[in-house]
């Protein structure tokens, strides 16, 4: 059934377009744009009026617990999440159990995501078997069942050898490596950063160094074998002006910053708020500055969620058990638009750009535009509508994030996914429509 | 600066506590001190409470004056002892907490080796919480029990100079000294090498030196620490053996102390490492009868939390240390996105 997307303001960075247009999606694709579309026979109509139409959003860094811990969100639940949030499409990390080393795991995430997904789901290859950081996997099968690029995030890829090795290898098959980037022998064991509110809380603190010489690891092995890679979350004032310098002379180096990195800082770990525990962990407002002048400048030109979900009973430990990260599909779009589009750090074109054509780019794929013939995936906006954050009322599994009870300015109101309808809450409570129809 | 009456719920640090409060706490300390001296050492003020000492870490000194406290407040004293945590044993820190409190117990002891274990029960329990340490975050009883001895033997903490020696970044004590000390008037001098003071030292309030010569001179109070090589002390430097030619508390070294310097130790003393045993038993050291007033001091705020009307509303706020700068409005408004 054809879809007319009407009235609305469409903003698509990737085709330089920022103005009010019809959009005809026909057969999954963008069929036509322009003004006074008429609806042809049987096409279901959205009416964007007061709405920004922009490319389906795609968060390449979230953490579904399919297959192996499922009690904490699954791809139904996950995808759910996604579609509320605003996204059409999710990158899911390998860190499952099993861990997603093997094409079958790939395939199995895939075949999941046609049964129940709600939106769509591109799986994140292991770099390292067991992601042990000793053997790599089978990254050419992997690619062929349907993984888009490799990671082994939770933690870095273990060695310079063998970040070099992925980067040889996954480069000659035009797949990115994306780094969880840590000098593990500075933060293994360590619950926070390390400085005034570690020091007054007596927490183990992690020094941004730690971020700073992974990266600087990276950019020049990246270099070396003029591969891609992409640092995930960043969190330090350091890895940002690296990335920068990197950058200018022409290495093939991309950055990611989640809303919780460029809205939050240590200082709300204070009275040991285990729902701000994360890793790489919040710092400075100094970094967290860099982290906006990043986004300002494109030197950072994705924003992901690293959304990760956790079971409750798991929380209710003493704040050195409490395992690190926080839910973010359903809070990434509002703090983006409150904290960085409202507050005059991005404008909307930049902002929706980071949730499009930029990770789009990174992991390769053919979405994050909306020109004519590109495929049907549109995420629409109200800049303008205000809302509370209620864990309570999450379409994720995890509760765990330290923006309970915020007011916020500015969120996802409907998804299409391949010229269909999957989240509309435009007018009236949302719904969401799950399974078989996404392609 | 008046004392001020204590009202809270839970004792879980010194930093959340106004100097008024705790000089009612000193101030309260002494009025046990005569139970402590009789032949019958037993008062019934708090017959039929319960007091449950919880520790998941091990301890001789504490334990005993917390148990002790309580008896001679006629309290039944339960001790119960955790060796693991929550992961390794299956069972959350609030479910084994709970079931705690379930039986009516009306004041939680309880020692952590993690930072926040205290304030996380306290805010997960109606019954009271003392925090008899917690990881390298605070040890409010000891701070009381110390600043208690400085006041017997000094008087007055304005323009006190107080030195503290040692593994600095490990040590709970210190946490809860060091914010005791500066609220009451005193001025603090952190001192020890380099890897034993946290990231960020400056910011406790203290002057920070790694020079052991410079905490000596011109203190009133010195107050040694143990290196606790059990919380990673030892990967950062050399050893004991450098440590305690580097900066033992030596009579050596204290030549150029002042002539009433106080001796101070949290206990227990690696004799010859931190402080030479001529200095531990020494004239001017002071070590036992911290530990005789630690008895005292716990006395008084168990008599002050057992002894709360269960009608009064907890005193405690939910957020016990300072408020992070984020906004966080817990409501909820009608129109929160259409569902």
């Amino acid at each position: 059934m054809p879809l007319l997307v009407k009235g609305g303001r469409v903003v698509d960075p990737a085709s330089g377009t920022d103005e009010a247009l019809d959009l005809l999606i026909e057969g999954g694709r963008v069929a036509r744009r322009g003004r006074g579309l008429a609806a042809p026979k049987g096409a279901e109509v959205l009416d964007a009026r007061g709405l920004v139409v922009a490319p389906g959003f795609i968060d390449m860094h979230v953490h579904f617990r399919e297959p192996g811990q499922e009690y904490k969100e699954d791809i139904e639940s996950g995808t759910r999440a996604a579609a509320s949030g605003g996204f059409t499409s999710v990158a899911c990390m390998a860190n499952t159990d099993p861990v997603n080393d093997t094409s079958s795991v790939t395939e199995r995430i895939l075949k999941r995501a046609r049964e129940v997904g709600a939106a769509r789901v591109h799986p994140i290859g292991a770099v390292s078997m067991g992601l042990k950081g000793e053997a790599l996997t089978e990254m050419a099968e992997q690619l062929a069942a349907g993984a888009v690029a490799f990671s082994d995030d939770g933690v870095p890829v273990r060695t310079a050898a063998l970040m070099r090795a992925a980067l040889d290898y996954a480069g000659m098959l035009g797949a990115p490596i994306l780094d969880h980037a840590e000098d593990r022998s500075l933060s293994q064991g360590k619950v926070m950063h390390e400085g005034k509110v570690s020091t007054l809380l007596g927490l183990s603190g992690n020094p941004a160094a730690s971020e700073d010489i992974c990266v600087f690891r990276d950019i020049r092995l990246a270099e070396l074998m003029r591969a891609r890679v992409h640092i995930l979350h960043l969190s330090s004032r350091g890895a940002v002006e690296l990335i920068r310098q990197a950058r200018k002379r022409g290495v093939r180096v991309s950055g990611e910053a989640t809303p919780h990195h460029f809205t939050l800082t240590h200082e709300a770990i204070q009275g040991f708020n285990a729902a701000a525990k994360m890793a790489p962990p919040l710092r400075e407002e100094e970094d967290r500055q860099a982290l906006l002048e990043g986004l300002r400048d494109g030197t950072i030109e994705v924003i992901a969620s690293d959304h990760a979900p956790h079971y409750e009973a798991e929380l209710q430990v003493e704040f050195d058990e409490v395992p690190f990260g926080v839910v973010g599909l359903e809070t990434a779009v509002p703090l983006a638009l409150d904290r960085l589009h409202h507050a005059g750090v991005l404008t909307l074109p930049q902002l929706i750009s980071k949730f499009t054509a930029g990770p789009a780019k990174v992991l390769g794929l053919k979405l994050g535009t909306l020109a004519e013939g590109a495929p049907g995936d549109v995420t629409l906006l109200d800049p303008g509508r205000e809302f509370v954050v209620d864990p309570e009322g999450f379409e994720s599994r995890g509760r765990n994030t330290p923006f309970g009870g915020w007011k916020l300015r500015g969120c996802a109101v409907a998804t299409v996914v391949n010229g269909e309808i999957r989240m509309n809450r435009i007018a009236g409570p949302m719904q969401i429509f799950a399974g078989e129809r996404v392609a | 600066m008046t004392p001020e009456p204590f009202r809270r719920k839970d004792l879980l640090s010194i930093r959340e506590l106004s100097a008024g409060e705790i000089l009612f706490l000193l101030d309260q300390t002494d009025s046990f001190r005569e139970v402590n001296e009789r032949d019958i050492k037993k008062v019934p003020a708090l017959r039929g409470k319960t007091v449950v000492n919880l520790f998941f870490e091990a301890s001789t000194r504490t334990r005993a004056s917390f148990e002790i406290a309580g008896k001679r407040l006629s309290a039944d004293v339960i001790n119960l002892s955790a060796t693991t945590s929550s992961t390794q044993k299956g069972e959350t820190l609030r479910d084994t907490a709970r079931n705690i409190e379930a039986m009516a117990t009306d004041v939680l002891v309880v020692r952590h080796s993690a930072s926040g274990a205290a304030h996380y029960l306290g805010r997960e329990l109606r019954c009271s919480v003392v925090n008899a340490g917690d990881g390298c975050h605070e040890h409010p009883t000891q701070a009381l029990l110390d600043l208690y001895t400085i006041r017997e033997h000094k008087k007055d903490f304005q323009g006190l100079n107080v030195s503290i020696v040692g593994d600095i970044a490990h040590s709970r004590v210190a946490r809860s000294d060091i914010a005791g000390l500066l609220k009451l008037g005193a001025s603090v001098t952190i001192c020890g090498p380099s890897p034993m003071l946290p990231a960020e030292a400056g910011c406790l309030g203290a002057r920070v030196t790694t020079r052991v010569e410079e905490a000596i001179e011109g203190a009133d109070v010195l107050i040694a620490l143990r290196i606790q090589l059990e919380r990673g002390a030892g990967a950062n430097f050399p050893g004991n053996r450098e440590y305690a030619t580097t900066y033992g508390i030596t009579r050596k070294r204290l030549k150029s102390a002042k002539r009433e310097l106080l001796i101070m130790h949290p206990g227990p003393i690696n004799r010859g490492v931190e402080m030479s045993p001529d200095v531990a038993d020494g004239p001017f050291s002071v070590i036992l009868e911290q530990v005789e007033y630690g008895v005292a001091s716990r006395m008084a705020i168990l008599y002050l939390l057992a002894g709360r009307k269960a009608d009064e509303p907890a005193p405690s706020p939910p957020r016990l240390e300072e408020q992070a700068p984020e906004p966080a409005p817990l409501r909820r408004t009608e129109d929160a996105l259409a569902r």
